[in-house]
């Protein structure tokens, strides 16, 4: 090990710049591997980020709606029988829509998700500035970071939003009361109001401005013990009749284009460390090639095959973990430049994955050298074969 | 015949043959070649082009396994080695040069010395000065840590021999070492070479197409279609088939 050590180093030492674009390619493919997994983090994130914070386990929808949320109407008559049911602990309407956001020094109105939820139940995300929503009927509003990262609103301030209702545009006007986490919604920045506050302001049709019958897209259910889902699922569908009920991931790979959005990404990642396995495998490939007699009078004064094998995984192993080191650092460098706009999240675990991967693309993609070298016969310093 | 037995040579063969089959039958590279070199002693093998002398050279070296015949490095049959044997045997007991890409280009000329030691697990301090102390002795003191291609051809043969011979091996080869020199340099390389075999006991055999370099080698050995067509015994002979194959 000592020996391998020794010879690996100092052939890197000395032909450093030969190694340094290596590692430098490694980089690069390391930045891209990097970036698309926070893109699809971010993208992913963008889509999931309320549902996954949501302090509930179940989400019931109109039956027949496929689990899509935009797709399900459900009415007040539903959320009573849901929450009658043994094992729910609470539950709350969900209405959600679009509205656009008045902002006084920029030109183009904000587009955000506008929710609809209960004050005090759960759908209501926890604020981290201010507090929570009051009446079921003010005209308060929650907005999450993203919102106030990208109007500038704070506190105490009064935004301004316009709807389209029937044929006529409505300008709404709400006081920010708290501001909670990210809590993205359909890749948009939310705002959370009171249930019924949502049902007065929201996009409507012609024919729901008369309407009386405050309608919600879905139901949220917390459950008394979260390790019971099936059971409470099951007794929820035999108890309340025309829904149907999905567990939280369910609901988030149900929401449209998310699979394929994930899948598409998941899929271009995957061809980028293959690239780095065939790129890293064929520059050591070539460099064994031109290595051939070297090998060849090494193996014949009496290096063993472990030391060869060795001495070339140490190589590949520390060029790698240069190249990795270099394109994290890259990575981090360009991602402090991204405006909060572009939907790239750097995740701990997906990093990790992705890290770890990048690590195993240099041995893998060396495997087929390094074979190659063990079976080099040290003959070939004699310009012989057997 | 016991795998070791007492015998005076370092290395010795009995009735070696290499046969390599080709379209066209068996070809003999080999055919029944019996030498022996003593301690001390330093001998050519010399033979025109396809005369087998870099097979034989391969099967003294453990790099090949005979067809048929006997090997004996310091008294221990070399073919009842496995193969993990035979690369232990070749890193402790031979030493070797060869005619090109003798030496490892990433390390300098001490580092290609001391690697023999670092192989066999004896570079210590010790180890380290002998090092320093034969390139000195081979005129390479100031190019101690120069990289192999900061040197020329005759100083790169020179740090090869001091590899060979740094972890005091029992048998020395030498593959055409002066084909890539010019005449003086190859002279100065071969005495040289010889000089050290006999001041450390060592059994060296060279294998040279330049009859010219066997003025410095105890004993000759021809080779002619794989055998051992003629042996030079002494100086005199020798010096006489130097300048006949001179004058041809």
């Amino acid at each position: 090990m000592e020996i391998s050590a020794f010879l690996a180093f100092k052939e890197i030492w000395r032909n450093r710049g030969r190694f340094l674009l290596v590692a430098l390619v490694i980089a690069l493919i390391t930045l891209l591997v990097l970036f698309i997994a926070a893109l699809g983090e971010g993208l992913g994130n963008g889509n999931r980020e309320y549902l996954s914070k949501l302090d509930a386990q179940l989400i019931a929808f109109q039956s027949k709606s496929d689990t899509l949320i935009g797709a399900s109407r459900l009415d007040r008559d539903r959320l009573a029988s849901i929450a009658r049911v043994s094992g729910v602990a609470d539950a709350g309407m969900l209405g959600a829509s679009n509205a656009n956001l008045i902002l006084p020094d920029q030109e183009e109105p904000l587009k955000v998700a506008l929710l609809g939820v209960e004050p005090g139940h759960t759908g209501e995300p926890p604020v981290v500035q201010g507090r929570q929503l009051g009446t079921k009927l003010s005209n308060e509003v929650i907005i999450d970071r993203n919102t106030a990262l990208r109007s500038g609103l704070a506190l105490g301030d009064t935004l301004e939003m316009r709807v389209t209702q029937g044929t006529r545009d409505e300008y709404y006007k709400l006081r920010v009361v708290g501001i909670s986490g990210g809590q993205q919604y359909s890749l948009q920045p939310s705002i959370f109001v009171p249930f019924f506050t949502w049902d007065k302001v929201r996009p409507k049709s012609e024919a729901e401005i008369n309407s009386s019958d405050p309608i919600a897209n879905i139901i949220l259910i917390k459950l008394d013990d979260p390790a019971q889902v099936d059971v409470v699922r099951q007794r929820i569908l035999s108890q309340v009749n025309n829904i149907e009920v999905a567990t939280i991931s369910e609901t988030i790979q149900a929401l449209p284009g998310y699979s394929a959005q994930q899948s598409t990404l998941n899929t271009q990642g995957g061809f980028t460390l293959f690239i780095g396995l065939l790129v890293i495998g064929g520059f050591f490939q070539i460099q064994i090639l031109q290595k051939v007699a070297q090998i060849g009078v090494l193996k014949a004064i009496g290096t063993t095959n472990k030391v060869v094998a060795a001495t070339f995984i140490i190589q590949i192993f520390m060029i790698t973990v240069i190249g990795v080191l270099i394109g994290s650092l890259l990575t981090f460098l360009f991602s402090l430049t991204f405006p909060p706009t572009i939907p790239i999240v750097f995740n701990g675990t997906t990093s990790a994955i992705a890290i770890v991967a990048l690590l195993l693309i240099g041995p893998l993609g060396g495997l087929v050298s390094i074979r190659y070298a063990v079976r080099i016969e040290p003959l070939k310093a004699l310009g012989l074969s057997s | 015949m016991n795998a070791q037995t007492q015998t005076q040579f370092a290395i010795e063969t009995r009735v070696v043959v290499k046969t390599y089959p080709s379209d066209f039958g068996d070809i003999q590279a080999v055919d029944g070649v019996s030498l022996h070199v003593r301690p001390g002693e330093f001998v050519a093998l010399v033979g025109p082009s396809g005369s087998g002398k870099t097979t034989m050279l391969s099967i003294l070296a453990a790099l090949l396994k005979p067809t048929a015949g006997e090997i004996y490095l310091d008294g221990q049959n070399v073919h009842d080695l496995s193969e993990n044997d035979l690369v232990t045997l070749r890193r402790e007991k031979i030493g070797f040069t060869f005619q090109a890409n003798n030496l490892v280009p990433y390390l300098t000329a001490v580092e290609n010395v001391e690697l023999m030691l670092r192989l066999n697990d004896k570079l210590d301090k010790a180890g380290k000065l002998r090092a320093r102390e034969l390139l000195a002795r081979l005129g390479l003191g100031e190019r101690l840590n120069n990289l192999t291609g900061q040197l020329s051809g005759g100083q790169q043969q020179r740090v090869a021999i001091a590899r060979a011979l740094i972890h005091n091996p029992s048998l020395v080869l030498a593959d055409e070492p002066t084909a890539s020199l010019d005449t003086e340099r190859a002279y100065q390389v071969v005495e040289t070479f010889a000089g050290l075999i006999h001041e450390q006991q060592r059994a060296g055999i060279m294998v040279t197409h330049d009859l010219r370099m066997c003025e410095f080698v105890d004993r000759v050995l021809q080779m002619r279609d794989g055998k051992l067509v003629k042996e030079y015994t002494n100086k005199a002979s020798i010096m006489k088939m130097v300048r006949g194959r001179a004058a041809d």
